[in-house]
């Protein structure tokens, strides 16, 4: 197959690109969620994205926590931001981050006003970006203004049999076009760790690697208090016919094909490498993970799936395959692209590269997935630990 | 290139994948290795669906499963070349 060597984007104010066009009013704290819920129901075009947190957190918690925030604000799906929170300070700090990209961004602050008269004030200036956006024209941008970032879900053999090796696919034909591109998932790589670390392109990127492993690692064995048998594999991957941690994750590793990783990123981390494939130390829950790949900048999603996650996410387009041919069938509105062909040998696993990256340049270019037709904008904070 | 009954993923797997909705009871199966094209027939011992392994040979307490050409688990309770291989009579190394 050619493959087209642009798609139609959004160009923004630092050079970046985006697939969407999103303004989004973001709560700094959870009692601010309400606040902004409201802003986005008066003005048409702008998303709220509520979430739990964002109070009395501290240390690398209350850090990760900012950076989810502001990289979520300067991500380049999105256009605009509004950021509501209740106090100054804080508010300001995650707008002063997010300006620095030279989009539109305003905050407001709710003590010494209520919601009432802060919804009216940050409903006026959500209007006007709303109005602003919405003649923000879709241009050509090379394919290496794709970020692209993957994770599987509810995965079953079939996953590690075809559509994670189709992900990984599609990987090793467009890196060399200069896209970003990024895997997470720690605890599920685990089994198939050391293979993963050889996987570095330098010793620093392994040793980076298996440092970030063997912390996750010590915590699980510190808090388990039986064995994890019960939580991974999950009951899904189990009635999907994965019996261990270590078979999934030989699957999972299937999705960054023969490629080689250039850096390790903490979670929500904006890549500074340049172009390649990155690993980003993420949960392996489906909303926590693409929300922090979301907020490391990466602009288009690729989701595999066995026994069908349904999950989608607020800014950043989320393309579901399967190779499982139940699914593909009992859940048909989840999956963007249909890959069990592999199993019965009709189509082979370059010709579902292809077809991944023909439904992928679609949605780049502006096709809702459907998880997004389906409403689904799961925006979730990973916490690391307890508040003061 | 008949449509295989089983996947295996490598030459030195133990087990293989079911890819169609379920195996019989004493079906024969064809299964297709995708590291070398090859392919190998194997008696379904149990009724097996979707997804699920069924051992290439007889396995006893203490083996290793190999899937992908990786170690995967270990055999925990003995199965015999066709049987079903899960939770059952596989664990983890790992935790």
């Amino acid at each position: 197959m050619n493959i087209p060597k642009s798609f139609l984007g959004y160009k923004r104010e630092n050079g970046r690109a985006g697939t969407r066009n999103h303004v989004i009013i973001l709560p700094v704290d959870d009692i601010s969620n309400a606040c902004a819920e409201a802003v986005a129901n008066n003005i048409k075009g702008t998303i709220a994205l509520p979430h739990s947190y964002g109070r009395l957190q501290f240390g690398a918690d209350l850090e990760l926590h900012f950076r989810t925030m502001i990289g979520t604000g300067k991500n380049p799906n999105v256009a605009a931001v509004i950021v509501i929170g209740i106090e100054p300070k804080w508010t300001k700090r995650i707008v002063d981050e997010i300006a620095k990209t030279g989009k539109p961004v305003e905050g407001f602050h709710i003590e010494r006003t209520g919601d009432i008269g802060t919804i009216m004030k940050a409903s006026k200036k959500a209007q006007e970006f709303s109005q602003w956006a919405s003649e923000k024209q879709r241009e050509e941008c090379p394919l290496s203004d794709l970020w692209i970032s993957v994770k599987c879900g509810e995965s079953d053999t079939t996953s590690g049999l075809a559509s994670n090796p189709t992900v990984g696919n599609l990987m090793e034909k467009l890196e060399p076009f200069g896209v970003h591109l990024c895997f997470g998932e720690t605890s599920e790589l685990t089994g198939a760790e050391k293979i993963c670390a050889s996987r570095g392109s330098t010793k620093e990127a392994s040793e980076k690697f298996m440092k970030t492993w063997n912390a996750y690692n010590d915590f699980i064995l510190k808090e388990a208090t039986d064995d994890l048998s019960e939580s991974q594999p999950t009951a899904g991957n189990i009635a999907g016919g994965l019996t261990t941690i270590e078979e999934k994750a030989f699957g999972n590793f299937q999705k960054i094909g023969n490629l080689k990783f250039i850096d390790v990123l903490e979670p929500a981390e904006e890549p500074k490498k340049g172009k390649g494939l990155y690993f980003m130390d993420t949960s392996s829950a489906a909303a926590e993970c693409v929300t922090l790949q979301a907020a490391g900048g990466f602009n288009i999603h690729l989701f595999p799936t066995g026994q069908g996650n349904i999950i989608g996410n607020p800014i950043e387009p989320v393309v579901k395959l399967t190779a499982n041919p139940l699914t593909a069938k009992l859940m048909k509105e989840h999956v963007d692209c249909d890959v069990s062909k592999i199993l019965s040998r009709e189509m082979n696993l370059s010709q579902a590269g292809d077809e991944l990256i023909k439904t992928m340049l679609r949605v780049a270019n502006g096709r809702l997935t459907c998880a997004e037709a389906l409403g689904h904008r799961e925006f979730v904070m990973t916490k690391l630990y307890r508040s003061a | 290139m008949s449509q295989p009954d089983l996947i295996i993923h490598d030459e030195k797997d133990n087990v293989g994948v079911v890819v169609i909705e379920s195996t019989k009871k004493g079906q024969n199966c064809n299964a297709w290795i995708m590291e070398n094209d090859k392919t190998v027939d194997v008696s379904s011992a149990n009724e097996v669906p979707l997804g699920h392994k069924i051992a290439l040979k007889d396995l006893k307490v203490g083996d290793t499963i190999f899937k992908y050409g990786h170690d995967i688990g270990k055999v925990v309770k003995e199965i015999k070349k066709g049987e079903h291989v899960h939770v059952h009579n596989v664990k983890t190394k790992k935790w």
